[in-house]
């Protein structure tokens, strides 16, 4: 990023910064995504705005020292809200010799590197991959002797050493001692850019309450690397980013998983039901299944299943018994639940299924993101099947999307399919709590009498009787006395539920399937515009690109062109007004994290044309990769198309 | 269960309206016809009762019960039924497969709600063929068995249900038969009074596709001399004057023995309720085919820790250890900070 602002005049005062993206990269085992969310928790509570990145490798532990093996995270700290956890860094936190070759080219020109240069012998050179060449003749580079790092700020530290000398004299042995460097480097970055001490060093005695030493460790680290910055001169000025002007409110830093699973509990409290998660582990949806699993008092089961279709038809079962019956997974589990789903359309009952995307096909990257599993969502079944589908587009929209999800599942009595992605998941952003009492009450009654009266006078039960205005067909519960009916698979006679296979009754409920789905739409409130509403180019976007769309149409608007924006969730059904906004635009950008999929959905279904702007790298896009799409499209107008938007 | 008293009920109420849709002479009209007269004798209510099924012959069954039921997908049924139970560990949940659909597509399903414990009371129809889709072999039909896709005989080595249910950890394990229906009711009791997962195999009669496979063993004139009835605590004799017997000899193996040969007191009491799985499980491989002294009853009857009601527990000790769910306290719980 470009605009930072130095608003100093005065070589004693500290420097004020209007935002900060650090990138801490180190190898997995150095702990890099705790101290990168240690330096985001401080930062949240002094009140910066914020957006995160983590950024990690597959493989749990890849082999250490290589450049498979580095782990990272990016935070963009700011006194303004922003978005994104920023472009490029300005401060590069390298821990060891991959870390600096995986990510030295993401660092912004003039930008910051501190370096661990304990980590820079000839074997950690050698294994990170800085040689001459590759083969028996190979000689090891030190990028530290060359003038490779010649056009940034270059700060090295021998972080190891340091925090092995201050750990000698707490009895640790130097091998322990080592892996509280990440802390060091914690405190350094601390002082450099005035973060406050106190929270941290609270937080590290909670954290390592059960082991005395490895807290002494951490904190002699932490502190270590403050007082390094403090009588260095070599480190310089103190910078300082000031707390952010947020709406007034209580806040908290949130993660899209943790908002996700929030968002669940809520749902089941404002449907006045229990709920019941069927999962399987799978990246990067797994942390849902911890986080409910840590909230029975809210009611609610988690069953760990045998495979992905037993999660999902525990969660189908447990929707027929009467609780809200969800399940969590990534691309690779939807496909295989895609038959269970189905037949919860057949069955008409309420479900959710989540998926949190990541990079495919197969096993793809399951630590990084992509949203290319739309179309798996819109069509990925057998036979007619449509339902519902929407998306979340921040960390702490995730919780409300949640309970979006589950209104229309109880609604419509239909599966609805969530989607969010990796980089939501595990992104963080501060989070201005709801008012829990203007939560949306989503609460259906049950069916609890008999609906019908038969020819004789009987009173009966007729399972697909539907309401008129939603479709829904009644929600009898087992344990109900008089209700008891019969669901399946097999086509059922609107109504009666009976099985029928005559041609007729399968059209009619094939087009009443999906005549319920279309009718979500009357429930989508208008598709809202910002920016610059008479503009010849719109930016469409769903999902995760919301951030990178609205940061790169700030700035783009800020530079003087003219664009508009516009966000949506529901992508089945898609909002009733969406044709003809679309239509008002002589242009319509559309970025996605996959090759088009909701460009190509959106051309069929208007017969308009959409420029898809696409991005497959496992990785969120760049504001800067918008702006120049957004520059492309109004260079491209011709002369009758500019101005022409009414 | 509910504690509450049930009102009494008849056949007749477990009846659904629809008409059975089975073949002419198939032996799952037997297994309905002792479902539905035994369910009045279980002191349980239809609207309490949930019968799940898969896809095959077999799964049509909840149909034709009148009671809450789903006929799901191929293989599943264990899984849904997993989440019906779970969900309400006060409800009656049954499950009905067969051997495709219970042993092949869904052989994970099935032995994971077994190891699991959960309280399902699992009959599996076995007619050792795939009848719905017109007479394939299945995962029990005998190696060398010619059907429509083995023309040249199965090359596949079948499952032995009751040895994979046990090798699941499953804690009531019985077979029975769809021509004797006093013994599928007295099954099926024991199984539904069994706190846990229950698995019954039940030999059943295909007359389209695999007519007669179990002749040679449950026929009024085999039952004699192949069918072995266990009871708990009782010597395992068979034998129209209970004049042969199973030992264990001391090579450790089961043996089929004349009695006058080894003397009564060497013969095998028959142990439901060992907590060592090896005996059931070599009663249940004693027949190597449907041509030999096969045994049939419970075979194991154990008590152990039941699924639904450990993930209940879990909800309540919760609530009893934090309170009832707050949602602004959850919201809170990762720390907060003010803007004024």
């Amino acid at each position: 990023m470009t605009d930072t602002i130095d608003r100093s005049n005065t070589a004693d005062h500290d420097r004020v910064l209007d935002h900060l993206v650090v990138r801490f990269a180190g190898d997995s085992g150095d702990g890099m995504q705790l101290t990168g969310d240690r330096f985001t928790s401080v930062s949240a509570s002094f009140g910066n705005d914020l957006s995160t990145l983590p950024d990690f490798p597959a493989e749990i532990r890849a082999p250490a020292g290589t450049v498979n093996g580095v782990s990272a995270f990016q935070v963009n700290i700011a006194d303004h809200e922003i978005t994104t956890p920023g472009d490029d860094p300005n401060v590069l936190v390298a821990m060891n010799a991959a870390a600096l070759k995986a990510d030295l080219h993401r660092l912004q020109p003039g930008g910051t590197l501190i370096i661990n240069e304990d980590s820079f012998g000839e074997r950690d050179l050698e294994k990170a991959g800085y040689v001459t060449e590759y083969g028996p003749n190979s000689e090891p580079i030190n990028p530290l002797e060359d003038d490779s790092l010649n056009g940034y700020r270059v700060l090295r530290v021998p972080m190891t050493t340091l925090t092995k000398q201050v750990c000698e004299p707490l009895g640790i042995k130097p091998r322990d001692a080592e892996r509280s460097k990440n802390f060091f480097a914690l405190g350094l970055v601390s002082w450099m850019y005035t973060r406050p001490v106190e929270p941290t060093e609270e937080w590290i005695g909670k954290k390592f309450a059960k082991n005395k030493q490895v807290a002494a460790a951490n904190k002699a680290a932490f502190r270590a690397g403050f007082n390094f910055g403090e009588t260095t001169e070599a480190v310089g000025h103190r910078y300082e980013v000031r707390p952010a002007t947020l709406p007034a409110g209580t806040y908290t830093s949130i993660t899209g998983n943790t908002a996700l699973s929030w968002g669940l509990v809520a749902a089941g409290q404002l449907a006045k039901l229990p709920i019941t998660l069927g999962s399987y582990p799978i990246t990067p949806a797994s942390d849902i299944l911890h986080e409910l699993s840590k909230h029975k008092q809210f009611g609610i089961r988690t069953v760990q299943a045998e495979d992905e279709i037993a999660a999902v038809g525990v969660a189908l079962g447990a929707s027929f018994a009467g609780h809200l019956g969800i399940t969590t997974t990534s691309g690779p589990g939807v496909a295989l639940k895609s038959e269970t789903i189905s037949l919860a359309i057949a069955i008409e009952l309420p479900m959710l299924i989540i998926d949190i995307q990541r990079g495919g096909p197969s096993t793809g990257l399951p630590t990084k993101t992509e949203a290319s599993d739309l179309n798996l969502a819109l069509y990925g079944r057998h036979g007619e099947s449509p339902l519902p589908v929407i998306a979340s587009y921040s960390p702490a929209h995730c919780f409300h999307a949640a309970i979006e999800a589950a209104r229309i599942a109880l609604k419509y009595r239909t599966p609805v399919i969530l989607l969010s992605d990796g980089y939501l998941a595990n992104g963080s952003e501060p989070w201005k709590l709801p008012d829990v009492g203007s939560l949306p009450d989503i609460s259906v009654p049950f069916t609890t009498e008999p609906n019908h009266v038969t020819a004789d006078g009987t009173e009966d039960f007729w399972p697909y009787l539907r309401d008129p205005e939603t479709l829904a067909r009644p929600w009898a519960i087992p344990g109900t006395p008089g209700l008891m009916h019969r669901v399946g698979g097999l086509e059922k006679a609107d109504g009666t539920g009976n099985i029928d296979y005559t041609p007729e009754n399968h059209e009619h409920m094939t087009e009443l399937r999906a005549a319920k789905v279309a009718a979500v739409a009357a429930d989508i409130p208008p598709t809202e515009v910002s920016g610059d509403l008479d503009a010849d180019v719109l930016v469409l976007g769903w999902g995760s690109t919301w951030a990178a769309i609205d940061a790169a149409v700030q700035r783009r608007r800020r530079a003087g062109v003219k664009v508009a924006k516009a966000h949506i969730t529901h992508l089945s059904p898609l909002p009733p007004d969406l044709g003809d906004l679309l239509r008002r635009y002589e242009r319509v950008i559309l970025p996605e994290l996959n090759r088009g999929q909701l460009a190509h959905h959106l051309r069929g279904t208007y017969l308009i044309d959409i420029t898809s702007v696409s991005k497959v790298q496992g990785l969120p896009f760049k504001s800067r990769e918008i702006e120049d799409a957004i520059d492309t499209a109004v260079t491209n107008l011709s002369d009758d198309q500019r101005g022409a938007t009414s | 269960m509910s504690t509450e008293q049930v009102a009494v009920t008849t056949k007749k109420d477990w009846t659904s309206s629809q008409e059975v849709r089975w073949c002419p002479g198939c032996g799952d009209y037997g297994i309905l016809l002792a479902v539905q007269q035994l369910m009045p004798e279980l002191g349980v209510a239809p609207e309490n009762t949930v019968f799940v099924s898969g896809i095959g012959c077999s799964s049509r069954f909840p149909y034709y019960m009148n009671t809450y039921g789903m006929h799901s997908i191929h293989g599943r049924a264990p899984a849904i039924a997993t989440g019906v139970a779970t969900a309400r560990p006060d409800l009656d949940v049954w499950v009905i497969t067969g051997d495709g659909d219970g042993l092949s597509i869904g052989g994970n399903h099935l032995i994971h709600a077994l190891r699991r414990n959960v309280n399902l009371n699992i009959l599996l129809f076995n007619n050792r063929i795939y009848g719905l889709t017109k007479g394939q072999y299945s995962p029990t039909s005998e190696v060398g068995k010619v059907t429509k896709s083995t023309p040249m005989g199965s090359v596949d080595a079948p499952f032995n249900p009751l040895s994979v249910a046990l090798g699941a950890e499953a804690s009531f394990v019985a077979r029975t038969h769809d021509l004797d229906r006093k013994h599928m009711q007295e099954t099926f009791k024991a199984a539904h009074a069994h706190q846990g997962a229950s698995f019954v195999e039940i030999y059943q009669n295909c007359n389209v596709f695999n007519d007669g496979q179990f002749d040679g063993v449950t026929k009024k004139a085999s039952r004699d001399e192949m069918m072995i009835d266990l009871a708990h605590g009782e010597p395992i004799l068979f034998g129209n004057e209970n004049q042969r017997g199973v030992m264990q000899g001391t090579d450790g193996f089961l043996h089929i023995v004349e009695v006058a040969d080894v003397g009564l007191d060497r013969i095998l009491v028959h142990d439901e309720k060992n907590e060592h799985p090896s005996l059931a499980f070599a009663l249940a491989r004693l027949n190597s085919d449907d041509h030999s002294p096969t045994p049939f009853g419970v075979f194991r009857n154990i008590e152990r820790a039941e699924y639904t009601k450990s993930v209940s527990d879990q909800v309540l000790a919760a609530s009893e250890a934090n309170g009832p769910g707050d949602l602004n306290t959850l919201l809170a719980s990762n720390g907060t900070w003010t803007v004024n």
